[in-house]
């Protein structure tokens, strides 16, 4: 379970979080929605320690993220970064065994190797790609291959930054699919942040509405039609007119 | 009435603050020096990056350097009858100044800059955030090995430099101003002192830990977008320029003053 408790953010003048309280429930897809801007990333950068937030608790499993063995912490997550974040310098496999090449997780090159090319597989990628640098690949290969780094370790929590950003809405469709069999097959806790309301319907068990440093809305997918909540029917709906503001 | 010195105020702790900062990360970097783990792989990667792959660029600045510096000293000692001196001042002057202060700009030019840009960009691609989720320390991973190389490799590419500009200065002296060969590199080699060459190489390795650790300090601190990366960029070689400059006055101060 991860539970955050009143949770605030600012930077400099620039109050993001103001007392974010949101429960995500073990093995459980909470996808969180929200205009551009409104702290979606922030929120989840809070929860690893990326950003540190100024007030507030956030746990997991009831212990405080910033206590304890900050490797053993990190070694529970895995994440797939908005743009990929794929390190250019290493070929394909490296960046998918990175965890497994170093560290705590550390196994022998030959096996990283094989884990790497068999996550591949998983994401739908070839063997090929195995030796080629990120930068040769598209967008949605580059993703994938994101994808199959945030599983490779086969991490109890998984968190995916707007995962379909820039892809087609095939590539999207497929990267949605990919997401929801990866959670349900390994039983992961995971967080998606999103505005792509296809990926929430696909991706989702519950999902929150992010709006003005709060949680605005929180309920199951299947209630986010009839939320009552006008933020979260507009929004939903893709209006410009309803109490968001199309200019922020 | 008060806004000038406020503004002075200012900036003053702006200034300070900053040293502070980099301070910090100094301190960083060097208490990773003995927590492991260690990453001995992008050590060696970051070895060949600033040692062997600098060789060309620091092997011509110091000829092209040597052989001007002996042209100079034989122009203007022939004021007052002392071109003889030629190889003396050459050796002298490479060693202990030219050799450790050009090794060092070429480095801040070639590899601060690299070395900054490729963090920056790491940093606004979140692969910097990438490392951290995927257990592995930016610090250690990224800053000590660039730094640890940088720190080595510098006193062997100072070496290399001192010998071809030396070489440099050689060229010239027999083959355009009539020097006999023998003598000139008896001269040389009975003029050095150790302290001329122990002086050069650790210049080299102070100038090698800053160049680095300014363009891993920029890098790690640099702001969004491609304006980030390139303010990162210049500030890196302006700051390392201007501490290999000011550090190569002290170090000279500490080891020859009278």
């Amino acid at each position: 379970m991860i539970t955050l408790s009143d949770v605030h953010k600012s930077f400099g003048t620039n109050a993001v979080l103001r007392g974010v309280d949101l429960q995500v429930a073990r093995g459980s897809s909470m996808v969180v929605i929200g205009g551009s801007g409104t702290g979606k990333s922030i929120l989840i950068k809070s929860i690893l320690g990326l950003v540190q937030p100024d007030s507030g608790t956030i746990t997991v499993d009831g212990k405080d993220v910033g206590t304890g063995d900050r490797d053993a912490f990190l070694a529970r997550f895995g994440m797939l970064f908005q743009g990929g974040a794929l390190f250019d310098s290493l070929p394909v496999w490296q960046n998918v065994a990175f965890r497994l090449l170093r560290g705590a997780l550390k196994r022998p090159k030959a096996e990283a190797r094989e884990i790497a090319i068999e996550k591949l597989r998983r994401v739908g990628l070839s063997a090929d790609v195995a030796d080629r640098l990120p930068a040769e690949l598209s967008g949605g290969m580059q993703k994938r291959v994101g994808l199959a780094r945030a599983i490779a370790a086969e991490p109890e929590i998984i968190f995916f930054d707007e995962p379909t950003t820039g892809l087609d809405p095939i590539m999207s469709g497929v990267i949605n699919d990919l997401i929801r069999e990866i959670v349900t097959e390994m039983g992961a806790t995971a967080i998606t942040i999103t505005h792509d309301m296809t990926s929430v319907r696909a991706i989702a068990d519950n999902v929150a509405m992010l709006h003005g440093g709060k949680i605005r809305w929180t309920g199951p997918v299947a209630d986010l039609d009839r939320s009552g909540d006008a933020h979260v029917d507009q929004f939903i709906n893709g209006r410009a007119t309803g109490p968001i503001e199309a200019i922020r | 009435m008060t806004a000038p010195l406020a503004s002075i105020g200012a900036a003053a702790l702006g200034f300070l603050a900053a040293i502070g900062r980099l301070a910090i990360f100094t301190g960083q970097t060097l208490s990773h020096l003995v927590r492991p783990p260690f990453y001995g792989r992008e050590f060696a990667t970051a070895l060949v990056q600033i040692g062997y792959f600098s060789l060309p660029v620091v092997g011509l600045t110091a000829l092209f350097t040597g052989g001007a510096l002996a042209l100079q000293i034989y122009a203007g000692g022939a004021r007052f009858s002392a071109e003889a001196v030629v190889p003396q001042i050459v050796a002298i002057g490479m060693v202990r100044e030219l050799g450790p202060v050009l090794v060092g700009l070429m480095i801040a030019a070639r590899v601060t800059s690299s070395i900054a840009a490729e963090i920056a960009t790491m940093k606004v691609t979140e692969q910097i955030d990438a490392l951290v989720t995927l257990s592995t320390h930016p610090m250690k991973y990224l800053t000590l090995p660039r730094v640890l190389a940088a720190t080595l490799v510098m006193p062997v590419l100072v070496g290399v430099g001192d010998v071809i500009g030396i070489y440099g200065g050689y060229l010239v002296g027999t083959e355009r101003l009539g020097f006999n060969a023998a003598a000139y590199l008896q001269n040389t080699a009975d003029f050095l002192e150790p302290l001329d060459v122990v002086s050069s190489l650790v210049k080299g390795a102070v100038f090698g830990f800053i160049a680095a650790l300014m363009g891993c300090y920029y890098g790690m601190t640099s702001d969004r977008g491609a304006m980030g990366v390139g303010r990162a960029t210049k500030s890196s070689v302006v700051a390392a320029a201007i501490l290999i400059l000011a550090a190569n006055f002290l170090l000279t101060e500490a080891f020859f003053s009278a």
